[in-house]
């Protein structure tokens, strides 16, 4: 089947069945493999995308059911090849020490700070609490967003 | 930072000890080793010279090491761009799958694959019979096969594996394998292991269900407990659990039309892979070239190689195609090689004045169905208990056992984790007897550096003292020590850990880790070398390293690390041996290419060689840095101009160490680490729910090359504990109406809970540096170290907090509740409160300090 999708702002056609997720779309259809697979049952949020301005498992999302909605992935965070400020801070503080959370983590991070810029950090656990880090206990990504949040309050 | 101390004497002061050691006795199950022997002499070793070699002394000044820098692969982590192995994809790859035992202990009678093999798209089926060669990364105790031959020994043992189109064809492939079984008795805990040696899981064990025992004595343990003033004893139980890294196991093997086979695998041993795969497929290892792809966590569970890699190369070769295996989350339970469930037995004296005297453990270790890293981990259990306190006679007894459940190994702080947790609650439990601070009481017993441990082994740096100030300052320990209010409470433990060991896995003269590093005239050096980044970041202080001593700035480095055929060897991601041992080879090849290039400037500028500076990218000398400068990419060309086209191998080899006893050397480290943590906890004693709030973690790292990725490896090693004490537990299910026996008690990473981000605590990383004289710069490990103090220095807290004992992992709901109900958990608290408030922090115990004292009743009990 075709499934049309628009992933990151790119209208893209690939060829599906009815049971493929998001998840397998973007990495072996499509080839944006930034987004991983740590478990594909929606238990780890390594595969997180934005759907529509939400953070969503795109293991457990059937492509089909995505057709017509905006999804944003990591390869859609940085514009013009310069990193956004979350990715740049988390990139600075250590946050990603494997890094196979990371995407996931980033656009949880991302959603997070599009509808709250300023979360305490009470805030932010809470935002990232669906995605399992094993390498960093988490410290240094939550100072990665707080970091990032405070950077862009700056900005005029 | 501190300074060497030369010659200092010991921190207590005592005259040197000797006593009659008694006369060496072997035995076939074990072997005591005569005190007069290997007892420590008390004198210190010879200090530091600071050979202009390695180690800087303490104060030296660097550009690059030990500040705040990115990580050379970071932004390709943060943009997903890195590529990891699930990432690649070849032309015409098939997809393959492996067929898994339901049974925890069965013969294979049968294998019928005529109906998946009949399926379109499916291009092969194999078996154990198509490779049937012994593999293990020990090579005494290599008791593995890709695929079971003739008996499957735990619920998830491979059997089968199919190569297909596509995944989901092979998965439907897999059921149409049918595969018929003999069901055999299993063995699902240590006590049924022992009671049924006829039950046999492993038949390459030499008796029975047993894999390793040791039994190493050192001093007069017996005489030593006797002449205590108090004498403890305790049982533990340290509760299995699994690495869970996020990325699954995953690989693509590629043989090609010229009987060439290239194996991409996410592994943290590419060379001992390589040597397996050529053992198993019977391929010669020169046509075989293993890379690692960026890993997405490993902690020790790819520290060896697993049915996949073999099965996916065994695939390609039948069918000519490129095959992709990648596990799914359920199979990397399967896989496992995790943290192996221990009991332990201590008895532990003391004196009065706060002295350790004789330590006694028994230790049963439940190995799952095959060897791994056993042997090592049965020594690691009692081998590495010796520091950071100076004990006078310790024995110790462990026994690994077969069961029928995934094979256990080596998970960050392999093997000696689980004692140390039992240790430092033995040495709480005594602090408490004897009416002392417990900080005071570890601090008096500080082994200090220069020195040797009861069991031969040679300390050098040692900043354990200091980091006991720190965490008692950072966390206000004063103020909060049996101060808090009831369900409050603090707790403290410390540790030591390797920094790589000098026991190579295969006995060879050759260095343990090479490096070669090339020097481009446009003014680039690209460092090659096996090392294998798992994300504690390595790559990048093989960069700093070479940015360093020659001058660059770190995004005019490359690393090319962990593939066969273009890297030299180095023996991989264990035992936290990759900075000290790599960062040792590449500082041998650095300071080689940079006499050249110093060499070639002095010669031009008419200066010495020691005059010469090379930093962020240019080259002066220090007489007049003005007009005698150039860029470093000059002064490569000049230098390439003089001696012809730039490059340089470095090595390293560790010293020839430990006690002179069999068995002496497995634990020996030309480096120990040394760590203390303090853990805060908040505990309801209505549901019995425990929050640790926060955990304090003070770390002698040597001298921290990169404090950031220090820092993220002691916050991740405090989280891991920290979920090992409160959340994990690796189980299996007894028999029931549906199932037989072991099977996973749910093999997800919902049903397996670890923390997230709203669980853990607010952790603080406190870096202590100490310098090593042997280390690159003074650098000493990091990665596991920091993790060994999580579980006790919580399991103290909650004493503290609530005047209960917990001796069995996690320290979840139910058991807190069942230890509050069990005793007088209030009184216990007030007691214990009393004790201290008696004793005057500094002083001598109290009269209640009797041999009677509090926990004898486990002595002797296993
Ligand atoms: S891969 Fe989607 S939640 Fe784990
Ligand atoms: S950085 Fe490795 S899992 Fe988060």
């Amino acid at each position: 089947m075709l499934c049309r999708l628009r992933v990151n702002g790119e209208t893209r056609d690939c060829a599906v069945v009815p049971h493929t997720t998001l998840l397998e779309a973007l990495r072996y259809a499509l080839g944006l493999t930034g987004s991983k697979q740590g478990c594909d049952k929606g238990d780890c949020g390594a595969c997180t995308v934005v759907i529509d301005g939400e953070s969503a498992l795109s293991c457990i999302s059937i492509a089909l059911a995505c057709e017509g909605r905006d999804i944003v992935t990591i390869e859609g965070l940085a514009r013009n090849g310069i990193p956004h400020p979350l990715q740049d801070a988390l990139d600075v503080t250590g946050g990603a020490q494997c890094g196979f959370c990371t995407p996931g983590i980033l656009m949880s991070a991302w959603a997070l700070l599009e509808r709250n810029p300023r979360p305490s950090r009470d805030e932010i656990a809470l935002a990232l609490s669906g995605n399992l880090c094993r390498c960093t206990g988490y410290t240094k990504i939550i100072d990665a967003v707080e970091l990032a949040a405070s950077q862009s309050a700056e900005r005029p | 930072m501190k300074a060497p101390r030369n010659n200092e004497p010991p921190p207590k002061g005592d005259a040197p000890r000797k006593r009659d050691a008694p006369q060496a006795e072997s035995t076939a199950t074990g072997m005591k080793v005569p005190g007069g022997r290997d007892m420590p002499r008390e004198d210190r070793l010879k200090p530091p010279q600071w050979p202009g070699g390695r180690a800087q002394p303490p104060g030296a000044s660097f550009h690059v090491i030990g500040r705040r820098n990115r990580k050379i692969e970071g932004l390709a982590k943060v943009t997903g761009r890195a590529i990891y192995a699930d990432d690649i994809a070849l032309p015409r790859m098939l997809h393959a799958k492996l067929k898994r035992s339901i049974h925890a202990h069965a013969r294979i009678v049968r294998i019928d694959a005529r109906e998946a093999l009949a399926m379109p798209g499916v291009h092969a089926v194999i078996t154990g019979r198509d490779l049937p060669e012994y593999f293990g990364i020990i090579p005494w105790t290599q008791d593995e096969q890709a695929l079971c031959e003739t008996k499957a020994r735990y619920v998830g043992d491979a059997i089968a594996a199919v190569a297909a189109d596509s995944e989901w064809l092979a998965e439907e492939a897999l059921k149409r394998i049918h595969v018929e079984y003999e069901p055999l008795p299993a063995i699902t805990c240590i006590d049924e292991a022992l009671e049924h040696p006829e039950w046999r899981v492993n038949e390459k064990s030499s008796e029975g269900n047993l894999s390793k025992h040791v039994h190493l004595e050192f001093g007069d343990v017996d005489g030593e407990l006797a002449g205590s003033d108090a004498v403890v004893g305790g049982d533990y139980w340290y509760e299995g659990s699994t690495h869970a890294p996020i990325e699954p196991h995953c690989c693509v093997a590629d043989f090609d039309a010229t009987g060439f086979l290239t194996l991409y695998s996410s592994t943290q041993v590419a060379h001992y892979l390589h040597r397996d795969l050529a053992k198993v497929l019977g391929v010669k290892a020169q046509r075989i070239r293993v890379i690692q792809p960026v890993v997405g966590g490993a902690f020790g569970g790819k520290s060896e190689p697993f049915s996949l890699e073999f099965c996916a190369a065994k695939l390609s070769m039948q069918t000519g195609r490129p095959v992709k295996i990648l596990y799914t989350r359920e199979e990397v339970f399967y896989a496992h090689r995790g943290r192996h469930p221990m009991r332990l037995c201590y008895r532990t004296g003391i004196r009065r004045d706060g002295t350790l005297t004789g330590v006694d453990a028994r230790i049963a270790i439940d190995g799952g169905a095959y060897s791994s890293f056993g042997l090592v981990t049965t020594y690691y259990s009692g081998q590495l208990l010796t520091a950071p306190y100076r004990m006078s006679a310790y024995r110790f007894d462990s026994t690994r056992v077969f069961t029928n459940k995934p094979c256990c190994g080596p998970k960050r702080g392999h093997g000696s984790v689980q004692p140390r947790f039992a240790f430092e609650c033995q040495i709480d439990k005594l602090a408490e007897v004897i009416g002392m601070d417990p900080i005071e009481v570890r601090r008096r017993n500080s082994i200090g550096e220069h020195t040797r441990t009861v069991n031969g082994m040679r300390i050098t740096s040692n900043g354990f003292a200091e980091c006991l100030d720190e965490v008692e300052r950072a966390s206000d320990w004063k103020r909060k020590f049996r101060r808090l209010p009831y369900g409050r409470g603090v707790g403290v433990a410390g540790s030591m850990y390797i920094s790589g060991t000098n026991y190579c896995i295969y006995p060879n003269e050759m260095p343990q880790s090479g490096v070669q590093l090339k020097l481009d005239r446009s003014g680039r050096a690209t460092v090659f070398c096996g090392a294998s980044d798992i994300g504690q970041g390595v790559d990048s202080v093989l960069a700093m390293i070479v940015a360093e001593e020659l001058g660059l700035d770190l995004g005019d480095i490359r690393v090319v690390a962990a593939d066969t055929d273009l890297t030299p060897v180095d023996l991989g991601s264990y035992s936290s041996r990759e900075t000290f041992m790599v960062g040792n080879a590449c500082l041998d090849a650095a300071r080689k290419l940079r006499e050249q290039v110093a060499g070639t400037l002095a010669a031009r500028w008419g200066c010495a060689a020691s005059e010469i500076t090379l930093a962020g990218g240019v080259a002066c000398s220090v007489r007049d840095p003005e007009r005698e400068c150039m860029s470093v990419r000059e002064a490569f060309q000049a230098t390439e101009a003089r001696h012809g086209t730039l490059g340089s191998v470095g090595w390293y080899q560790s010293p020839k160490l430990g006690g002179d006893y069999r068995g002496g050397t497995i634990g020996a480290s030309p480096a120990y680490s040394f760590t203390a943590h303090v853990a805060e906890v908040e505990c309801d004693p209505e549901t019995g729910f425990v929050r640790v709030s926060n955990i304090w973690v003070a770390h002698d790292c040597g001298r921290a090359l990169s404090p950031v990725a220090v820092e993220g490896q002691m916050e991740g090693s405090a989280y891991m504990g920290f979920a090992e004490a409160m959340f994990e537990q690796h189980v299996f299910k007894p028999a029931a109406v549906h199932h037989g026996p072991g099977l996973h008690d749910g093999p997800s990473l919902l049903d397996y809970r670890i923390p997230t981000s709203l669980d853990t605590p607010d952790l603080v990383s406190l870096i202590v540096e100490s310098v090593d004289p042997e280390g690159p710069y003074g650098a000493k490990e990091a990665g596991e170290g920091p993790l060994h103090p999580s579980v006790p220095a919580i399991a103290n807290a909650i004493h503290d907090a609530l005047g209960i004992r917990c001796d069995r992992l996690p320290f979840h709901p139910p058991r807190v509740l069942s230890l509050l109900r069990a005793g007088d958990a209030r009184a216990a608290w007030e007691k214990a409160r009393g004790r201290v408030a008696t004793a005057p922090v500094a002083g001598v115990g109290g009269s209640g300090a009797g041999r009677s004292g509090a926990g004898r009743s486990g002595a002797g009990a296993c």
